[in-house]
């Protein structure tokens, strides 16, 4: 849960705009969806918020201080493809984040750490409806599968923002309802800020607390490198504004769907 | 139904496949048996027979000279002096292809560099080792490292650079550093390229052994081959390549079992 203040940012490739006078404040447990055209920078933005982009100008900071200019352990990510270990068990994708923050040089704990490590694992794994597959390699699991444990991955690592780039963009839009319902479950619980890039409008209007709407405002026809995107709408909806009310029941759905995807 | 759509059965394409070995067998024996029976001293085209009985001397009769078993004797040799250089050469990759695939300021400084040594022609450099390292086994497997050694490191490193940034990063958001990252996200990932490197680079090494052992040694299956050449030995010639055929096409089979045993994820396919 933090406080992140983005002012002024903006993102060249070269010649090429693509980021300009980008600035948005999100409350520490709000759940931003962002939006726009494909293409505009919606996934450069959650880059540079996550660090593996520096911003050419502006500034960020989450809870007043400014962000490392690389991926730290303040801000998890889930990207639409590669955000699982594929040489890893489903289970050891897990474990892993054990073996990375408490692991020491070698990466790996031991003996009752590891143990603690595998139930924890176990029992997110039966919460997100993958306990059956912890054995299995994530090539063989479908693609809501994958997601789930990619999600449950970036949650043992306990991030104070959640960033999302198109999570459920490649699932059924079966799958992606129950995908919506975890989601929504894990940030009720844990109350983190959240930026979710979709490129389906009613995704964003169902999840989030606020939509921002990325979009060019000034165009050069003879060099569409000239200008960037920016923030055009910022529409916060009110009704959504505390999480996991209980009387929202539209919104959260109960336990979360244990079938496989 | 067109040639691209036309598939072999399991048990047709087991015949297809033993076809040109048998092809080539009759031809061999019937060229060989033309020439025995117009002259019965012919060395150029022995029997099976004489080949066998060339090879079964050399398997099981101790040499007169030292007492050793040649066959097993030049075996162990040449075996010895391939896996050191080839191992050499992979732990070398290992770590300096990782290092150059991973570490951008590892690639700045020594990129260019490994990129131009690896096209120096190592037999061009097989004198110079001579004379740096003297005659002995040091310069023999100095060569088969640095014939095979370049290209394993360009490879893993290739390999490294293709490792989705998605992965590197979320290893970072997940508590990863540098050193761990290696450890648990680069070094699982390399490996299963690394023994099709070693595979690949089998077939060079196998070239520079024998280069190397035809030109200096006592003892190995090149230096074999070479010494009997002289009497044109052609029954013990053709044994000892298809020798060296069966130990190639074995190494590579076991480096595949391996590569499946050890990285399932890796081979999808072959999984159960
Ligand atoms: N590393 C890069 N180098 C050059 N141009 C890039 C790079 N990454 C993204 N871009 C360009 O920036 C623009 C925005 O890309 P992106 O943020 O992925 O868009 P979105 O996620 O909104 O679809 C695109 O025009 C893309 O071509
Ligand atoms: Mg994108």
């Amino acid at each position: 849960m933090s406080r992140l203040v983005v002012k002024d940012l903006a993102k060249s490739y070269g010649e090429t705009r693509v980021l300009e006078r980008v600035s948005v404040t999100a409350a520490p447990g709000e759940f931003l969806s962002l939006v726009g055209a494909s293409g505009c920078g919606k996934s450069t933005f959650l880059k540079i918020v996550l660090g593996q982009e520096t911003a050419t100008a502006g500034t960020l900071t989450v809870d007043g201080r400014p962000v490392p200019p690389e991926p730290t352990t303040d801000r998890g990510i889930v990207y639409q493809r590669y955000s699982v270990f594929p040489h890893l068990t489903v289970r050891d994708n897990l474990v892993l984040v054990a073996d990375l923050k408490h692991g020491g040089p070698l990466a790996r704990v031991f003996g009752p750490k590891r143990r603690t490590a595998r139930d924890e694992a176990d029992a997110l794994l039966e919460r997100v409806g993958l306990r059956h597959a912890a054995d299995l390699y994530p090539a063989s699991l479908s693609g809501g599968m994958q997601q789930r444990l990619a999600i449950a991955q970036t949650l043992l690592g306990r991030p104070k923002i959640l960033l999302l780039d198109e999570p459920f963009g490649a699932l059924d839009p079966g799958i992606r309802v129950e995908m919506h319902a975890l989601l929504l479950e894990i940030w009720a619980e844990h109350r983190m800020t959240v930026l979710m890039v979709t490129h389906d409008i009613g995704e964003a209007f169902k999840l989030g607390t606020r939509v921002l709407v990325f979009d060019k405002v000034r165009r050069d026809p003879q060099f569409p490198g000239a200008y960037g995107a920016t923030i055009t709408y910022d529409l916060p909806l009110d009704r959504k504004t505390r999480p996991a009310a209980p009387t929202d029941a539209g919104v959260i759905p109960g336990p979360v769907l244990q079938r496989s995807a | 139904m067109r040639l691209v759509n036309a598939r072999p059965s399991k048990g047709s394409a087991l015949a297809l496949a033993t076809l040109p070995f048998l092809v080539v067998g009759t031809l061999y024996v019937m060229a060989s048996m033309d020439r025995l029976a117009v002259n019965p001293d012919d060395k150029l085209l022995p029997s099976l027979g004489q080949m066998g009985a060339a090879f079964h001397t050399l398997a099981v009769v101790p040499d007169r000279r030292s007492g050793t078993l040649i066959l097993w004797a030049d075996t162990t040799a040449s075996l010895v002096r391939l896996f050191s250089g080839v191992g050499i050469a992979a732990t070398v990759a290992l770590t300096l292809g990782i290092a150059l695939g991973f570490i951008p300021r590892v690639k700045a400084t020594l990129g260019a560099f490994v990129a131009v040594v690896s096209v120096v022609p190592p037999l061009a450099v097989l004198p110079v080792l001579f004379i740096a390292l003297g005659l002995g086994e040091t310069a023999k497997i100095a060569l088969i490292a640095l014939g095979v050694g370049p290209v394993m490191i360009r490879d893993v490193a290739q390999r490294v650079a293709e490792i989705p940034a998605e992965l590197v990063v979320k290893a970072q958001t997940l508590g990863g550093n540098t050193w761990t990252m290696i450890l648990r996200l680069v070094l699982p990932q390399v490996m299963p390229r690394l023994i099709v490197a070693v595979r690949l680079a089998l077939g060079p090494a196998w070239l520079f052994l024998i280069a190397a052992e035809a030109i200096a040694s006592t003892e190995g299956l090149g230096y074999r081959i070479f010494l009997v050449r002289r009497y044109l030995s052609m029954d013990v010639i053709l044994p000892y390549v298809v020798w060296i055929t069966v130990l190639a096409v074995g190494t590579d089979w076991l480096l595949a079992r391996l590569s499946a045993a050890a990285f399932p994820w890796a081979h999808p396919r072959e999984a159960p």
